[in-house]
């Protein structure tokens, strides 16, 4: 699984910094690296242009995972570089920007949307959103593919009349979920679970925001 | 005086519906003279609830205005605005001002409208709000509360005969029978050969299915449907037929296709009715019905 993101508009991360003279930047070794967002090529591509805006860069790191405890030493070694900028550039996804927040108490900018939770796929390089974490699995009536996520409308009981040849209406790259699912249902001799009707989602509201304590 | 929709449902006659948009906006000029013009020509007429996505007057706005109008209205509900909350309070509002008739829909895509970013909720769809319904029929709601006064509805559904493949689409049909639906109106139908094979799949279901008549008004227009809305077929002959039209005559050609095609269907007795959608020539209406002789 990979933290999946793609880059903000650079006028909106200019907006961002308009009030900061001096930038520190901070990419990651793990997720950002694999999806060319916050990699070391990225972040020194970042350093060359904010420098043209007439930024001051004060240094600039790569945090081997940038979410984890570790973080935090890797941030503290970087002290003097990262308390004399007005501001940090992350370039991680938005788990990274939330744990240097927190470690470093400087104002965070992301340069990056974190846009979903990507399962790498069997064609190398392709990432999918398989799981929403919805806490109400349905997977054992829909032949272990979730239509929650991988239906655009998130439908529990067939498909929308948008689906033509196996694929999306808001997408023709992508495969109609529910199309998949008689499918595989179907091949597997169980097409009486799509005649199962599925009552509305319990959504959890009362568990949101997720906290677990493991002991 | 108006007949409710559920006993001509049940009357054996042949049943026509119609649709109106609301508008994009507060004048309801044009709207209201739609509803005059169809409001005696046909036994329902769907209010269209932000189609495609797009927002405009609300649907319970525009049936209570068909309502006033002497129509009988049915009140299209998409679940892509709102949460089961409000689409069971609405429900509750409509019975009590008299809307007897709801056409249960899972909506279209937030992002084929005109509001891309907003969030589109599908919190339930059409299957579930079938059955919401009909639990708040028995006096409750979905949170398992009791009503204090109940609602009573003629609740349909829709369905796309054309779709490829049908088979997930037949198995969804049947779901709806057995959530409680009582009618179909269906995504336009075109080849009536096929229609009839969806028919056979659909008598034994035991349910009632007006046919979606989508009136062609150009040759352009039939070849976009086909080329980019899922689930519609227009057949070469048909396009052929309105390409070949003299000129100012294409729209003329497609009330004729329309009335052909609903006269066929009743005296084959293939559905139970039919439903007429004349996206924006809802004025062309009563001559389509008059080119089937009804």
């Amino acid at each position: 699984m990979i933290s999946v993101t793609e880059y903000k508009p650079q006028e909106e991360v200019l907006e961002f910094l308009e009030k900061c003279q001096s930038v520190y930047i901070i990419g990651c070794g793990s997720c950002t690296t694999i999806t060319h967002t916050g990699g070391k090529a990225e972040v020194l591509k970042m350093k060359e242009s904010l420098a043209e805006t007439g930024k001051e860069i004060t240094g600039w790191m790569v945090i081997p995972t940038a979410c984890d405890e570790l973080a935090k030493d890797a941030l503290k070694e970087a002290g003097d570089e990262i308390q004399s900028a007005d501001c940090l550039l992350i370039m991680t996804c938005a788990f990274g920007v939330q744990n240097i927040a927190m470690f470093t108490g400087k104002p965070v900018f992301p340069a990056l949307n974190t846009i979903f939770i990507g399962k790498e796929q069997t064609t190398p390089g392709l990432f999918s959103e398989v799981c929403r974490q919805c806490g109400d699995c349905v997977l054992a009536w829909t032949g272990g593919i979730c239509p929650v996520v991988s239906c655009s409308k998130g439908l529990l009981n067939g498909p929308c009349g948008g689906t033509d040849e196996g694929k999306c209406e808001v997408d023709s790259d992508k495969d109609c979920a529910w199309t998949m699912i008689y499918n595989r249902l179907k091949d597997q001799g169980r097409l009486d679970l799509f005649d199962k009707e599925q009552p509305p989602k319990h959504y959890q509201s009362g568990t949101r925001p997720g906290k677990i304590t493991i002991q | 005086m108006v007949i409710p929709f559920k006993e001509i449902l049940n009357s054996g006659k042949f049943i026509v519906t119609s649709e109106i948009a609301p508008p994009k906006g507060t004048n309801l000029d044009n709207t209201i003279h739609h509803i005059d013009l169809l409001k005696d020509k046909v036994d329902a007429l769907n209010a269209t609830d932000n189609q495609s996505s797009v927002m405009r007057y609300p649907s319970l706005g525009l049936c209570l205005l068909i309502k006033e109008h002497g129509g009988e209205p049915i009140l299209q509900m998409t679940c892509r605005d709102r949460n089961r909350m409000a689409l069971e309070s609405d429900l509750l509002f409509a019975y009590s001002r008299g809307i007897e008739n709801v056409l249960c829909l899972t909506g279209d895509s937030m992002v084929v409208g005109d509001h891309k970013g907003a969030k589109q909720v599908f919190d339930l769809e059409s299957v579930q709000l079938l059955r919401a319904i009909r639990l708040m029929e028995s006096g409750e709601d979905l949170g398992g509360n009791e009503l204090d006064g109940v609602v009573e509805f003629c609740a349909g559904a829709i369905v796309t005969p054309e779709a490829h493949p049908v088979e997930p689409q037949l198995l969804k049909f049947k779901k709806k029978v057995a959530a409680g639906a009582e009618f179909f109106q269906t995504q336009a139908v075109y080849d009536l050969d096929n229609f009839r094979k969806f028919m056979e799949y659909a008598i034994p279901l035991n349910t009632k299915v007006l046919a979606g008549i989508v009136l062609l008004t150009s040759a352009r227009m039939a070849r976009f449907m086909t080329a980019n809305l899922p689930g519609i077929f227009v057949p070469d002959n048909l396009i052929d037929e309105i390409a070949g039209a003299e000129k100012g005559m294409a729209l003329q050609t497609g009330i004729e296709i329309a009335g052909r095609m609903i006269k066929t269907i009743q005296e084959e007795s293939i559905c139970d009715g039919v439903h007429i959608m004349a996206i924006g020539r809802e004025d062309r209406v009563p001559d389509i019905l008059a080119a089937a002789g009804l």
